[in-house]
């Protein structure tokens, strides 16, 4: 349980990250809170042969609000952004999410970009990203894109992150007046793995359901208002269309009961 | 800029507990084989070494992290505090380790030192919490022992004097 030989090259900053990811290729992984890599390097399910370490890059130490988005910079712990005094205005839906995160001693080290960046399928932070529609930021030595939650998760800790690319910042954007959010999952043991997690937003027009853990990325789907019996089909089909596994966790059908049952709790919850 | 090349041992220096310490360390060497091996501090535990049985817990900067999911280079320069830190000068416990031993919060021991930094934090953070926000806490601590009915009652106990002090009662 020791990872294997690497080098080790603190970035000071984005520019620099993003110069050693040029000179490394494939090679280099950006650490950040580690929360995620390190476990899978102590295992050595990952060698790669630099770690390049974003977590003191000052350009990286930011949460502020831009353009409608609270925009979150890689060096970003989930702590940090946890006890943001107006969270629950600014992005209602992290609030709610922020408890099933790990554990207290993890959020305090592990990055909001580390979690996007890693894409486990039960992640909370990639399902809320996806069903608030944010955006995610990659810088590269040569250039900046920014990619919508869709585009950007390919399926199990697989991205369009191209190698020599660093998760910049991510854009979560700022609720809006009548937004109502909403947030549960069904694990094993509080701040394990979600074997499913549903998160809501239902506005005036519309109902956005994402559900993690099932499907090999977030999943999302846009309802206009249903009422009950409309609300109970649209879940039934979602549960289907995320083809479901068994797997030793859960049953695939007891991970589609989860998702018609978490799904209409919340629903109701929020449309009523 | 900084660094560390994989074929090279290389020096770390920290502030373990108020003293300035430096060791010798790979570049993938664990802040918590790090602390153990290099400077003594076997008072961090090693369990699962892959950050969920929270044994490791120690605090950086004055935050709980786990030291295994930490690389040594990674903590140069930074402000250490682990279990060898808690008890003041001579034979005295701090209020927190006396209140586990009043409520019987340990049996082997094992997992203590790293919920004791947990909590060392947690309350700095939030000094009157509820009984459901010490739970939530210690979901990042495995104790196989106790149950932790006696480890919630310890920290309940030390909150509410430390706050009953603070008013002056």
């Amino acid at each position: 349980m020791k990872p294997a030989e690497l080098d080790y090259i603190r970035a000071d900053s984005s520019e620099e990250a993003c110069a050693l990811l040029a000179e490394y290729g494939e090679q280099g992984r950006i650490l950040a809170g580690g929360q995620s890599l390190m476990p899978m390097l102590n295992m050595r399910l990952a060698q790669p042969r630099a770690l390049i370490d974003v977590a003191r890059a000052q350009d990286l130490a930011q949460a502020r609000i831009d353009d409608g988005m609270l925009r979150i910079g890689a060096a970003v712990t989930q702590a940090t952004v946890q006890r943001r005094t107006r969270l629950a205005q600014e992005v209602p839906l992290l609030v709610q999410a922020f408890p099933h995160i790990g554990h207290y001693q993890t959020r305090n080290r592990g990055t909001v970009c580390g979690s996007i960046a890693h894409a486990d399928p039960s992640a909370e932070l990639p399902l809320c990203l996806a069903v608030l529609g944010g955006q995610i930021a990659l810088r590269s030595a040569s250039g900046r894109r920014t990619l919508a939650p869709a585009q950007f998760f390919q399926g199990p800790l697989t991205t369009a992150r191209r190698p020599d690319e660093l998760v910049e910042d991510v854009r979560f954007p700022l609720a809006r007046p009548g937004e109502r959010h909403g947030f549960t999952e069904v694990a094993m043991r509080h701040g394990d793995f979600a074997i499913v997690s549903v998160a809501a937003m239902v506005s005036a027009e519309e109902i956005r359901l994402g559900v993690g853990g099932v499907a090999s990325i977030p999943w999302v789907r846009r309802w206009p208002r249903l009422g009950d019996n409309d609300l109970d089909d649209a879940l039934n089909q979602l549960a289907w269309e995320l083809e479901a596994h068994d797997d030793l966790h859960a049953s695939a059908a007891y991970r589609r009961h989860l998702v018609r049952t978490l799904g209409k709790r919340l629903v109701v919850e929020l449309q009523g | 800029m900084k660094r560390f090349a994989r074929d090279a041992r290389h020096r770390v220096a920290v502030l373990l507990n108020g003293v300035r310490r430096s060791g010798e360390c790979e570049a993938r060497t664990l802040l918590s084989d790090f602390l153990r091996h290099e400077l003594g501090a076997t008072g961090v535990h090693v369990g699962c070494e892959h950050g969920v049985c929270g044994a490791c817990t120690v605090r950086i900067n004055g935050i709980a992290q786990r030291s295994c999911l930490t690389l040594a280079v990674a903590a140069d320069g930074e402000d250490i505090q682990t279990v060898e830190g808690l008890a003041g000068a001579g034979d005295g416990l701090s209020d927190l380790q006396a209140a586990f031993r009043r409520h019987h919060a340990l049996q082997c021991g094992f997992c203590t030192p790293g919920i004791l930094m947990s909590v060392a934090d947690f309350l700095a953070r939030v000094p009157t919490p509820s009984e459901a926000e010490v739970r939530a806490m210690l979901t990042g601590h495995l104790c196989r022992c106790t149950g932790y009915s006696g480890i919630v009652a310890a920290i309940l106990d030390v909150a509410s004097s430390r706050s009953k002090r603070r008013s002056g009662v």
